[in-house]
């Protein structure tokens, strides 16, 4: 393309005498671009100032060191590795602790890089690097559907790390072992919560959250037309329907709890049915109405945002906003809010599977080093350590029975945490997942944005049946 | 540039050449050779590939070797009414930021060139947006074009609008607030390209003109206007390229939204998203048809207007 630039330059006849005027202008030209770009790059630092105060958060509750880290510093010391981590809330920073503290204990050094926010994105940051084959990291965080289209360019844990996985959920072992290979370790769960304004449903009556998606709209619209008198940005419900990954978690949740089955069950596409076209189009209605009317551009920061600023009565999220929430220095409503599990339809309640594993590149050249690393971000003492610094769900269920543990993340109260999980269509898509939940969540947030469901389903349902012939 | 054009022209004089020139001549393209040799491994290396490429059915993760299936690529994109769509949204897009950054960064550079008290503070000032990375620009603007940002705010308490707007969310307002962004961001860069067209008119045309008695309206389309079609010329070719292969903006504000997609996210998200490519390779060969067949139209019209 750029070739074609230059072929529209030459054409230009250019006469010697004023390419030196144009120099001349250009060099004052240049002289003023100097000056806006420095006015542009103090902007960034005064930007970038705000960001440390999360990093305090975690300090109350030190690191725990690495067991055994003596006989690892000799074997491994000075070795450095690259770990793509996470970038949510206060996520980076519980990073960079542990990732400190590791390399402390043990000499080898840990380069965090956050990864894109959105998950589509951080697959295929990731995709990108395994087929080239790259070494350019070691230890990544990888989302709970990828296991099987990317088992082929990980490391088999299990020779190392099989004695550690056994204290896992097995449930999710399960997911991350890939033709008897485990490709990745279960490093924190999620699924999908309500969180509602206590005070605000005392002050408007209310004794009890929402059973029912019904229950809630009704209950958004009254305490949003009470509370949008004092305050204009102040809506009922907020939650990730922008068209991305997570609109497919979200989207899950309802069409589940209406009994309107996994999207594709059994093998079989089963998105276009009359229960998900109710809820599709009930969901809909409300757009503008109980939510902002951009909510279809929200992704889960955009949604916490507005519900710690006290903008949102109602918030469908997964754990980790829980620490936001409460904490003073982003927080409005500290103390004010509580979670439960999401309403439901004519179905059961639900939660969709979130969460992260660690898996190990195939192609890195310190793969011990980063099993190491893998070990010690896994174990038990640092899912205590996320659950309590960052309402990470544990993957280790005597973590997350722990009473400490308990009280700092409510949602693992039994009744909540007891919720039916349930999975995205990873299983069948296979290593088509990306494109898949790409059909899924590009044709909701079309339904969000004005289409009849009955109108857009078909093509959803095409589009899917078409990636698993 | 210049020493680019020279050999190519060689033929022509070769035969009227001294034995000196021709030995030049040689030793230019002996010159050349190792840049030629950059030109081809960075540029035409990768658009061989890729032309390659949009004849298999290559995948990202796939793990058996890709296969040659013929037009198979190009026949799905001929029934493709999503990259149909995108291509719509892209040309709406060009014509839009195009013809106001064009019309607008004249005026800019018009005002600029004029001397006044302040004139270099201004034209330094007037880049602000321009240097100001896309991707940055992008997520400011994104959060005030929000039904609770800045500008729905300042539309209603101005009587402008009735109610709080979702410009980006709206599916009826999406392309005008992307186009609005990409205005805002790259009119001074058009001003900058005119700017320097302007400067390089001699002054004394302008004396002569007014010694003739021509009024400043007519300075403008028989002195300025001609003298500055080299430089127009150059602004729309490079406004027109960059605007077809639009990715940051939309990508900021729409992400893979269907309806708001540009030719390169379409592209991005078939081969980097579902790992498609050979199909994206093919997706990427129409662009370069469609981007190359607006070079050809604005390299004769030039050659029209020029004449």
């Amino acid at each position: 393309m750029s070739s074609t630039c230059m072929k529209g330059q030459t054409r230009n006849p250019s006469p010697r005498k004023d390419v030196e005027e144009v120099k001349h202008a250009s060099v004052r030209l240049i002289a003023g671009v100097a000056g806006a770009l420095a006015l542009v790059a103090s902007l960034v630092v005064a930007a970038a100032g705000t960001a440390g105060n999360q990093a305090q958060a975690a300090a109350k509750y030190p690191a725990p060191k690495v067991p055994n880290a003596a006989a690892i510093k000799s074997e491994y010391g000075g070795e450095s590795i690259t770990f793509i981590g996470d970038s949510v809330g206060g996520s980076h920073a519980r990073d960079v602790a542990l990732a400190k503290q590791f390399t402390k204990d043990t000499g080898i050094k840990v380069k965090v890089v956050p990864h894109p926010a959105a998950s589509d994105a951080s697959y295929s940051q990731l995709a990108r690097v395994f087929a080239s084959k790259s070494s350019s990291f070691d230890v990544a965080m990888i989302d709970v559907v990828w296991p099987g289209a990317f088992a082929p360019y990980l490391v088999d844990l299990k020779p190392k790390l099989g004695k550690e996985a056994k204290q896992h959920a097995q449930g999710i072992i399960r997911n991350d072992t890939i033709d008897g290979k485990l490709v990745a370790m279960p490093w924190f769960g999620d699924f999908g919560i309500l969180y509602y304004r206590t005070d605000l449903l005392r002050k408007y009556g209310y004794t009890a959250p929402p059973k029912t998606w019904t229950q809630l709209f009704a209950m958004a619209n009254k305490i949003q037309t009470g509370e949008q008198q004092a305050n204009d940005k102040f809506y009922g419900l907020v939650f990730q329907g922008n068209s991305y990954e997570g609109l497919t978690c979200d989207a899950l949740e309802w069409y589940q709890s209406a009994g309107a089955g996994g999207f594709i069950d059994n093998g079989k596409v089963t998105i276009n049915n009359p229960r998900g076209v109710r809820i599709l189009d009930q969901f809909s209605a409300q757009i503008g109405k109980v939510t902002p009317r951009d909510v279809t551009t929200y992704q889960e920061g955009e949604a916490h945002t507005a519900f710690v600023e006290g903008n949102a009565a109602f918030m469908r999220n997964w754990p980790y906003a829980y620490s936001i929430g409460q904490d003073p220095k982003s927080s409005k409503i500290v103390g004010k809010f509580s979670v439960t599990v999401l309403p439901h339809a004519a179905g059961k309640s639900v939660g969709t599977v979130g969460g992260w594993q660690l898996a190990v590149n195939k192609y890195s050249k310190h793969v011990d080093a980063s099993i190491e690393f893998v070990r010690y971000m896994t174990s038990a003492p640092v899912q205590k350590f996320n659950a309590i610094t960052n309402t990470n769900v544990p993957t280790i269920p005597a973590v997350a029975k722990d009473p400490a543990v308990v009280k700092a993340n409510p949602y693992l109260k039994p009744e909540i945490a007891s919720v039916l999980r349930v999975t995205r269509p990873a299983r069948d898509l296979k290593t088509h997942y990306n494109e898949g939940s790409k059909a899924i969540y590009q044709g909701i947030n079309q339904i969000l944005n004005g289409r009849p469901a009955s109108s857009v389903l078909p093509s959803i349902e095409s589009k899917l049946n078409r990636i698993l012939r | 540039m210049s020493t680019v054009a020279t050999p190519a022209r060689g033929p022509r004089r070769r035969r009227k050449a001294t034995k000196l020139k021709r030995r030049q001549t040689r030793l230019a393209w002996v010159l050349l050779v190792p840049s030629l040799a950059v030109v081809a491994l960075v540029a035409l290396y990768p658009l061989g590939k890729t032309v390659f490429q949009s004849f298999t059915d290559e995948e990202f993760l796939a793990l058996n070797p890709a296969s040659w299936v013929g037009l198979e690529n190009y026949k799905d994109l001929w029934n493709d009414t999503i990259f149909r769509d995108s291509i719509w949204t892209t040309l709406k897009f060009t014509v839009i930021t195009v013809s106001f950054e064009f019309v607008l960064g004249l005026t800019i550079a018009l005002i600029v060139n004029s001397s006044f008290k302040g004139r270099g503070l201004m034209r330094a000032v007037m880049l602000v947006p321009w240097a100001i990375p896309t991707v940055v620009a992008a997520q400011m603007w994104k959060s005030m074009l929000q039904s609770n940002g800045v500008i729905s705010d300042a539309g209603v308490r101005l009587h402008i609008l009735s109610e709080p707007h979702a410009w980006i969310a709206d599916p009826s307002t999406a392309l005008a607030a992307v186009c609005a962004v990409d205005i805002w961001k790259t009119t001074p860069f058009v001003a900058l390209l005119l700017l320097a067209g302007l400067q390089v008119i001699p002054r004394d045309l302008y004396e002569a003109a007014e010694v003739d008695g021509a009024k400043p309206l007519q300075q403008f389309w028989k002195i300025t206007l001609p003298l500055l079609w080299p430089a127009i010329f150059v602004t729309l070719i490079f406004r027109t390229l960059d605007a077809l292969r639009v990715f940051d903006v939309f990508y900021v504000f729409f992400g893979n939204r269907l309806g708001t997609q540009s030719m390169a996210i379409y592209a991005q998200s078939t081969i980097v998203g579902d790992g498609y490519v050979g199909y994206g390779a093919a997706i990427s060969m129409a662009i370069f048809l469609v981007i190359a067949l607006f070079v050809v139209i604005y390299l004769t019209s030039q050659r029209v207007v020029m004449r």
